[in-house]
């Protein structure tokens, strides 16, 4: 990693959404600010021709696994690999042991990062008690602790009556609500998309029912309570049109697409590698075009990896009994880039806007922008370098991922938080 | 056509050509007499160790297989999931190679979870045959079940071939639909429309759900094993209401052709899905479904064994 205290990347296509900015320009940035290039006296001039100058991504959506599971994953590496990923930020998903359903908690969570992280942490808090679905957790508190949003992801509030509490009393504290939409009944003991390739194989499926009735369910509390739900890890067709009509109609409904989800189908299951067991599941080609086109026409205005480490151990087992979930944040800019931006479904503004507007403007934070003033906080792209996936070479302590050996167009060239460099292959 | 067989494992229908499907069925008429034999054991697999590795219980296929090796002459180890250290909180792949570190030629493995067969297979050399994996697969069933077919019917291609029951939870009904449709028979699914999904239609069979379109035009009625777990999971309301409306019985016999042979993978429910007189009498080929197990299991280690690296 360089220290540097004052630097102009110079020559780079800056591409800001936040500023409707796409152009060749130089940004400037001094003690972890931007600030306009004319004003910095003898700078160090970093080239950055040809490569893409973003704001510095956030993704929504990672499990750390610390406190717990520190086999899978630490704060240290799980940071490192957002870093190398190409993200400055991240919000940690709170499904730890134990859950972060306490300030105390969260404040092990801050005071890791302070010691170990890389880049940003973002907490979030439990919507319920241990995660349990049963009596809701210390909310105000945990505001006060510092998380930016509250959600059971990996579970779903079941009881209807407990989740509206759960919104109205978030909606208090300025909290959004980022749900895994998915009802326990129909999901079952399903382990892929019930479809085809689950009669095929005989395997247990999950219809796409289980993710569409409770994203059903939150639009209709986000309504009639008149706050913001983010729907996490869109996989079902009709829950993007769901989506879709309730942002027609003003409803504070959000979603988040994964890069899996908008690369791969369920027909890989006939592997039987459990790199392809995720929850929600890799759903049909149809699907995967549903979400493609949310995030084209604007339903969908996040992606987030959904980062969920598990030790070779723990997936070098029976499909069955596999756990879900693959690591994202190292493959997230390359599989994006190459689905979305080289096959022209997203212009590179809308693509940085995924990853930047769209998730400041869920959480009602500031990051995302270029702007002058604000924490050098920026995301260097290279969008045409050829990338292998090789798995041996994540930072993140598992390597648990479907890309491994896929070649993929693009991927992070440097990751900048707070003016240093925390990644940084420009050149290489 | 000369057909050589070139897989260490069997894992399931799907991956074989219909050549290969060919190929064991007659090897299998050369093994079935060797079991009519007054000596019924041949030295094909002397010096071979076979372990029989039932990670779920079983009890036909694992004494059909037992007895298969024994007259190949093969040495045979036995384990169960209870016998094995499985329980100790090992995992299935160490449990695996601690067999194949023993130069254990063959693991005839069967496993309640769809696929495991296919994941031991790709991580060892040993060769491997599934003797059923979940609601995935069980490819030895379906072959003696064609073979069974065709010793009766002389033929395959072009027979109606309806399957009744709960398709849904059944590796027999998964492995016998591939090799059916491979050797170009048309087949009809046939049960509650919880049990029997529409997918199957976009391989090819016919899907129904009352049983006199199952039965009338068939040639063959191949009645599976209606668990009774599956009604607490509330996949249809009673045995009794299964039993009227998709049971194969006296009554309803009469829309079936006179030839038409009636089949079950076993053990059956007398008088839940089929008629105890009906699976007694003179168009049932259950028990030979049975003896045919034991020629085709003898083939399908005898070929495989035949690939295996030295």
């Amino acid at each position: 990693m360089t220290e540097k205290n004052s630097y102009i990347l110079k020559g780079g296509r800056v591409v800001d959404p936040s500023r409707g900015i796409d152009a060749v320009m130089d940004i400037g940035v001094s003690n972890g600010r931007i600030v306009d290039p004319a004003q910095i006296k003898n700078p160090e001039i970093i080239k950055v021709k040809k490569l893409v100058v973003a704001p510095g991504f956030t993704d929504m959506h990672v499990h750390l696994r610390q406190p717990g599971n520190t086999t899978a994953e630490t704060i240290a590496t799980g940071t490192m690999a957002a870093a190398a990923g190409g993200f400055t930020g991240i919000v940690a998903m709170p499904n730890t042991s134990p859950p972060a359903d306490s300030a105390g908690t969260i404040e092990y969570i801050r005071r890791h990062t302070e010691l170990y992280g890389v880049v940003r942490v973002y907490p979030c808090g439990c919507m319920t008690k241990e995660l349990k679905g049963e009596e809701m957790a210390g909310i105000g508190g945990l505001k006060s602790a510092g998380v930016v949003a509250v959600s059971d992801d990996g579970k779903c509030i079941q009881n209807h009556e407990l989740m509206r509490h759960v919104v109205e009393y978030s909606k208090s504290f300025g909290l959004p609500i980022l749900d895994h939409c998915e009802d326990a009944f129909l999901k079952g003991e399903g382990v892929m998309h019930e479809g085809k390739w689950s009669t095929l194989l005989g395997m247990r499926g999950i219809s796409s029912a289980s993710e569409e009735l409770m994203v059903a369910r939150d639009i209709i509390l986000s309504r009639m309570i008149g706050w913001k739900i983010h729907i996490q890890h869109v996989s079902a067709r009709e829950s993007v049109e769901l989506v879709r009509n309730a942002r027609r109609r003003g409803i504070m409904i959000s979603a988040e697409a994964t890069p899996h989800h908008i690369s791969l189908t369920d027909d890989n299951i006939k592997k039987f590698d459990t790199n392809y067991k995720m929850n929600p599941p890799l759903r049909t080609e149809e699907d995967r075009l549903a979400v493609i086109e949310g995030l084209r026409d604007g339903t969908i205005t996040v992606i987030a990896t959904d980062h969920a480490p598990h030790t070779a151990t723990d997936k070098l087992v029976e499909f069955d009994y596999a756990p879900f979930g693959i690591v994202g944040l190292e493959t997230a800019i390359p599989v994006c880039l190459t689905e979305l931006y080289h096959e022209k479904i997203l212009s590179l503004s809308d693509f940085v806007a995924k990853f930047t507007t769209g998730p400041a403007e869920i959480l009602g934070m500031d990051f995302g922008t270029l702007a002058e003033g604000k924490p050098a906080d920026i995301t260097i792209i290279d969008t045409e370098k050829k990338f292998c996936v090789d798995a041996e070479k994540f930072r993140s302590k598992s390597r648990n991922t479907p890309y491994h050996g896929m070649e993929f167009r693009g991927k992070a060239a440097a990751t900048i938080v707070a003016g240093r460099f925390v990644f940084d292959e420009i050149g290489k | 056509m000369e057909v050589n067989w070139t897989r260490k494992d069997l894992l399931s229908l799907y991956d074989l050509t219909p050549e290969e499907i060919v190929l064991i069925l007659d090897t299998a008429e050369e093994f079935k007499k060797v079991s009519e034999r007054n000596l019924k054991k041949v030295p094909a697999l002397r010096g071979k160790t076979v372990v029989n590795f039932f990670v779920e219980p079983s009890t036909r296929t694992r004494v059909s297989f037992e007895l298969a090796e024994q007259r190949l002459s093969a040495d045979i180890i036995n384990m169960t999931a209870s016998s094995s250290s499985l329980q100790k909180g090992e995992t299935l792949l160490d449990t695996v190679r601690n067999i194949e570190a023993l130069q254990a030629d063959l693991i005839v493995m069967r496993h309640s979870c769809a696929g495991a067969q296919n994941f031991i297979a790709k991580n060892i050399s040993s060769g491997v045959i599934n003797a059923g994996d979940g609601a995935h697969g069980h490819p030895t069933q379906a072959l003696l079940d064609l073979f069974t077919i065709r010793q009766k019917k002389g033929r395959i291609a072009g027979l109606n071939v309806s399957i009744v029951g709960d398709i849904l939870h059944s590796r027999v009904a998964r492995s016998d639909i591939w090799g059916l449709i491979k050797l170009g028979a048309n087949v009809t699914l046939a049960g509650p429309s919880t049990l029997v999904p529409r997918d199957f239609e976009q391989i090819g069979a016919r899907v129904c759900h009352n049983l006199k379109d199952a039965m009338v035009g068939a040639d063959v009625i191949n009645l599976l094993r209606i668990q009774h777990e599956r009604q607490r999971a509330g996949f249809f309301p009673s045995t009794n209401e299964y039993a009227r409306f998709f049971g194969l019985n006296k009554e309803n016999a009469r829309y079936l052709k006179p030839d038409a042979m009636i089949m079950h993978p076993g053990p059956i429910n007398r008088d839940v899905e089929l008629d105890s007189a009906l699976a007694d009498g003179p168009q049932s080929v259950i028990l030979e479904q049975v003896t045919n197990g034991l020629a085709v299991r003898m083939a399908v280690l005898f070929l495989v064994a035949g690939c295996l690296k030295k």
